[in-house]
């Protein structure tokens, strides 16, 4: 989230796609509910299923599920062609009056510079022009230059009327003109709207800009750096947030800093590809211009005195990735025949798919596993599922009990970037040991065998610090404090990433959290809560920035200078984030160096981390394309009514396909209906199968089907179907509702199915069913195909058949 | 609001403290010190640790308070676990899921002592630690020593161990999360993922 739960009650409308809070985040729902109740804030919920969420929104649109890019593109559509934008803030705090390149086309669903051997783009054109004496972007503040992002913005969103829109999403015209005037009225300076999303987006193959597309229409309307406005995604899991930040994932390193590339063989080269470029003389590009020395801090910390100047220190240690290493080229690659080990924590790759039959032949492919978890696992169980004869997996399985969450302390970082710190309530139970005292003592062992033996470049390995007082029990306090990172000369804990340095003298494990763990304590321990609001929210906005920590530097609303006018005057003054008082900025913690007049004509644009100073419009960004384009998801029962010549994302990465393995996908004339996954509240993923009270509630698995269809195909509730992809199948209960329905898209009528994802062969439910729940993976359906940028899985949008068993 | 109320917590804190918190509290009436006196005597948690924790489910990040209770025999009894009343994200709210949490805290479920499963074998055999750290320690060794590449088909130095994947973290703490982090692009891993992409 841009902005964090309490702030959603800022809101004066708010739009929900791909979410369903009520349920899924139904605490947090709570904010939404102060809004609408305390300050008349509007709802509007789109979604494929009536929720309770739309129960109690204002209203509720039947979308389709993966086609919210037509509606948030038409939604900028009406707010161009109607001058509906915050005038002052779209010239001056986003790139809209930036020239774009000769050479930048789109046609036909296809931006320039597409290769489609490669399924690639060239995105050399999808650039700036820049002035030839400065170097910078040119820019045309009467944005008329119909080469300015903003000509062609508005010439690319055109095409997204309300009958293409109504024709794309099958919202009805009329429905899709009440949310317009809604919207249209949200770039008034006192107003602001919100967008709240969950994986309802994520997971498409068009998923990243999808989510762009909403950041978009936030820009336009100026709501981005305000209290009550942002964009605002739900997380699944209690800290997804804090270990994406912390980088277990491929193509990061901690706080966001890019993987090293194959051929970079210095910082400089490093830095030179890997961080964004000054593009406007008033851009302070901080995170570019300080790059090389959050990198240098978290070498420091990472190698010790083995990173030193003379070795550009230890660059060569990190490693550098040939291509993608993401989720599904992990089971790819062992498919292959290339991976040969997996270690999975807290994770269970047989039920978290997509595509579970596919990835749990890639499990029967690997050397070993190894599970380190409290409960038993669909993965730590595989080899044995139901209609599997264990004699014929070879894979050695290890399964490591592993703590839970209150068994240890350390810290959840929630959806608003809230980092609160836990106690450890209880002991281990049985032989059981925290996961970072499994790994420090497989790495000891490693690393032992290493000295004894020697082998492939150990020296990362004997190199990495352990400066921790029992080397086989670190304790996370100590981690904390490695995190927030010292100054090496001082032996003082950091305060602020602003001075961590690139000569060796600074350390970081990530410089986000710099500031989290100084010499006073541990700032996420803070426990300044309600039972004292004068003392512990001054600013009555209901930021709390006493309570807990929250990154960066206990900011609670990101990009906030973006929520004052040019003078530094709040936009709404009911509704400040920061403000300048004539000396300081003074609110929440500014985002801005805290005594840089607004006047003063160097002063630093307002989006300090990218090299525009300016929110995106327009970006180079993506791979898919410099403006949010939709596409059908790869599987759909219709041709794109926008280029049915291009119709899905032409630059999803195909795996089966890329690997010559058969193809894996659907036709409509076989599977002739949409389906999408859901989750319901008294779930969570797969581990509260083990969970009794939980069980109870929701005993079974079930797919939601509407009443029409269940009706043309003699479905009761309480019958028993079959859900088949080309792909598998699911065997479970009929639940016929009226909450999903039929719908007219591209001028044909289709309907939606809702699988709950819930159940599969492993936990309460399956031991007291006959089947031991062997159909029941939902994840069995689903699509081997990802997001061009991000490889997420295209979980949300699929072709099945239906049948009566 | 007008009228005085008395907060849980309030009613808690008046009753752990006695009469003499009256006059601090400012609640200006004898009923509600009696009546939460007389009520907590009963409580399950009389006597118990009060420790804080956070939900172990989505991520609202729903703060809860923890009871416990040292046995006579030395272990810990875990008496409740409910919601956080001083929390500004839950403000002591919880749902179905976090008011059940205890059930998911102690559970007679739970994988007591490691398991080793061998190529082929058609059940769990319980182990050591020792056995498993080690076998999976070799397992990584000659797994990494087999999948590394030191220099990619350009003559670039990649230092890269390509055969072993990591993927987790979205229970761990976010300080096991940074230390997988380091530990698996110290043995050069590239392969390395959580629940965010699924």
């Amino acid at each position: 989230m841009t902005n964090h739960w309490r702030d959603i009650k800022n809101a004066d409308l708010i739009l929900i796609n791909g979410a369903n809070p009520a349920e899924a985040h139904p605490v947090g729902f709570q904010w939404f509910m102060r809004a609408k109740l305390d300050r008349g804030a509007k709802m509007i919920h789109a979604d494929p299923r009536f929720t309770r969420t739309s129960a109690v929104a204002d209203m509720y649109l039947r979308i389709r599920t993966g086609s919210d890019v037509a509606y948030f593109g038409g939604l900028i559509n009406h707010v161009l062609q109607n001058n509906l934008f915050h005038d002052a803030y779209v010239r001056n705090y986003t790139n809209a009056s930036f020239i774009v390149k000769q050479g930048y086309a789109f046609n036909d669903g296809l931006f320039s510079g597409y290769d489609p051997d490669k399924r690639t783009y060239n995105i050399a054109t999808w650039s700036y022009e820049s002035d030839s004496a400065s170097g910078f972007a040119r820019r045309d503040l009467t944005l008329q230059d119909p080469r300015s992002v903003f000509q062609l913005m508005k010439n690319h969103y055109s095409r997204y009327t309300p009958e293409v829109v109504s024709s794309i999403t099958g919202i009805p015209v009329a429905d899709f003109n009440k949310v317009a005037d809604l919207v249209g009225q949200m770039g008034k300076p006192d107003k602001v709207m919100t967008i709240v999303y969950a994986v309802g987006l994520t997971h498409h193959t068009t998923g990243g800009q999808l989510i762009r597309s909403g950041a978009v229409l936030q820009l336009l309307l100026g709501n981005m750096g305000r209290p009550g406005g942002g964009m605002n995604a739900e997380r699944g899991h209690a800290n997804i947030q804090g270990n994406t930040d912390h980088a277990i994932s491929w193509e990061i390193l901690p706080g966001y800093l890019k993987i090293p590339a194959p051929g970079q063989k210095t910082i400089a080269d490093y830095v030179a590809q890997s961080a964004p470029k000054k593009s406007d003389k008033n851009s302070w590009n901080f995170f570019g211009t300080n790059y090389s020395k959050f990198m240098v801090s978290t070498l420091k910390a990472w190698y010790g005195d083995a990173a030193k100047k003379d070795n550009e220190f230890a660059f060569d240690f990190v490693p550098k990735p040939a291509s993608n290493a993401s989720w599904m080229t992990i089971y790819d690659q062992a498919l292959k025949g290339k991976m040969e080990g997996l270690l999975l924590s807290g994770m269970t790759a047989a039920s978290i798919g997509p595509d579970s039959n596919q990835v749990q032949s890639a499990l029967g492919k690997l050397k070993w596993l190894v599970i380190m978890d409290a409960l038993p696992t669909t993965s730590s169980e595989f080899w044995r599922a139901p209609g599997v004869d264990a004699s014929q997996i070879k894979t050695e399985v290890f399964m490591l009990p592993a703590t839970h969450w209150i068994e240890k302390d350390g810290s959840f970082v929630n959806s608003g970037r809230w980092s609160q710190w836990k106690d450890q309530v209880l002991p281990p139970q049985g032989q059981s040991r925290h996961d970072h005292w499994i790994l420090a003592d497989l790495f000891q062992r490693v690393k032992k065998l290493y000295q004894a033996q020697g082998g492939k470049f150990p020296d990362p390995i004997t190199s990495l610090t352990f400066n921790y007082k029992d080397p086989l029990k670190p304790e996370l306090d100590e981690i904390a404090r490695e995190i927030n990172g010292k100054d090496l000369t001082t032996g003082k804990q950091m305060t602020s990433f602003a001075n961590l340095k690139d000569d060796g003298t600074t350390t970081t494990g990530d410089w986000i959290y710099t500031g989290s763990y100084l010499d006073s304590g541990n700032l996420m321990k803070r426990r300044g809560g309600i039972q004292d609001p004068k003392t512990n929210d001054p600013t009555g906005m209901g930021f709390y920035p006493n309570w807990s920590w929250s990154w960066p530097l206990n900011r609670r609303v990101m990009y906030n200078r973006a929520s004052a006018d040019l003078d530094g005057k709040p936009w709404d003054p009911a509704r400040p984030g920061i403000t300048w008082d004539g000396s300081k900025w003074v609110g929440d913690v500014p985002d801005y160096p805290l005594t840089m007049n607004p006047h003063d004509p160097n002063a630093w644009l307002p989006f300090i981390m990218n090299g525009e100073g300016v929110g995106r419009l327009f970006s180079n960004g993506m791979v898919d394309g410099p403006f949010p384009e939709h596409y059908e998801p790869v599987e759909s029962p219709v041709a794109n009514p926008l280029h049915p010549n291009n119709s899905a994302s032409p630059v999803a990465f195909l795996y089966d396909k890329a690997a010559g393995r058969p193809n894996r996908f659907g036709t409509p004339q076989e599977f002739p209906y949409i389906a999408t996954s859901y989750r319901l509240t008294e779930h969570e993923h797969y581990v509260t199968q083990h969970v009794p009270h939980l069980v109870q509630l929701q005993p079974k698995p079930f797919v939601e089907i509407p009443y029409e269809l269940a009706s043309e195909k003699g479905i009761k509730s309480g019958d028993h179907v079959r859900v088949s992809s080309k792909r598998g199948k699911v065997e479970v209960l009929a639940l016929v509702t009226k909450r999903l329905g039929p719908m007219t898209v591209a001028g044909q009528k289709v309907y939606q199915i809702g699988i709950p994802i819930h159940w599969g062969y492993i936990g309460l439910s399956a031991e007291s069913d006959p089947s031991h729940g062997r159909y029941w993976l939902a994840n069995a359906l689903t699509p081997f195909v990802g997001d061009a940028n991000a490889r997420t899985p295209e979980f949300k949008a699929f072709l099945v058949n239906l049948e009566k068993m | 609001m007008v009228l005085p109320t008395v907060t849980r917590r309030e009613f808690l804190k008046v009753g752990a403290a006695g009469a003499g918190a009256l006059a601090a509290t400012g609640l200006g009436f004898d009923l509600a010190v009696a009546e939460s006196t007389r009520v907590k005597q009963k409580l399950r948690i009389a006597g118990t640790k009060e420790l804080h924790s956070v939900c172990p489910y989505c991520a609202v990040g729903c703060s809860l308070v923890a009871y416990t209770r040292q046995k006579s025999d030395g272990t810990t009894e875990l008496l409740q676990i409910e919601g956080d009343p001083d929390s500004p994200v839950n403000e002591g709210r919880l749902c179905p899921k976090g008011a059940t949490a205890m059930q998911l805290a102690v559970s007679p479920r739970r994988v007591e002592s490691p398991q080793y499963r061998a190529a082929g074998a058609t059940a769990w055999k319980s182990v050591s630690w020792d056995f498993v750290l080690d076998k999976v320690a070799q397992n990584i060794k000659a797994s990494r020593d087999a999948s590394f590449v030191t220099t990619d088909g350009n003559g670039n130095i990649v230092n890269r161990c390509e055969g072993i994947a990591f993927a987790g973290g979205a229970a761990f703490s976010s300080e096991e999360g940074y230390f997988a982090t380091k530990l698996m692009r110290g043995l050069g891993l590239v392969h390395l993922e959580q629940q965010a992409r699924v």
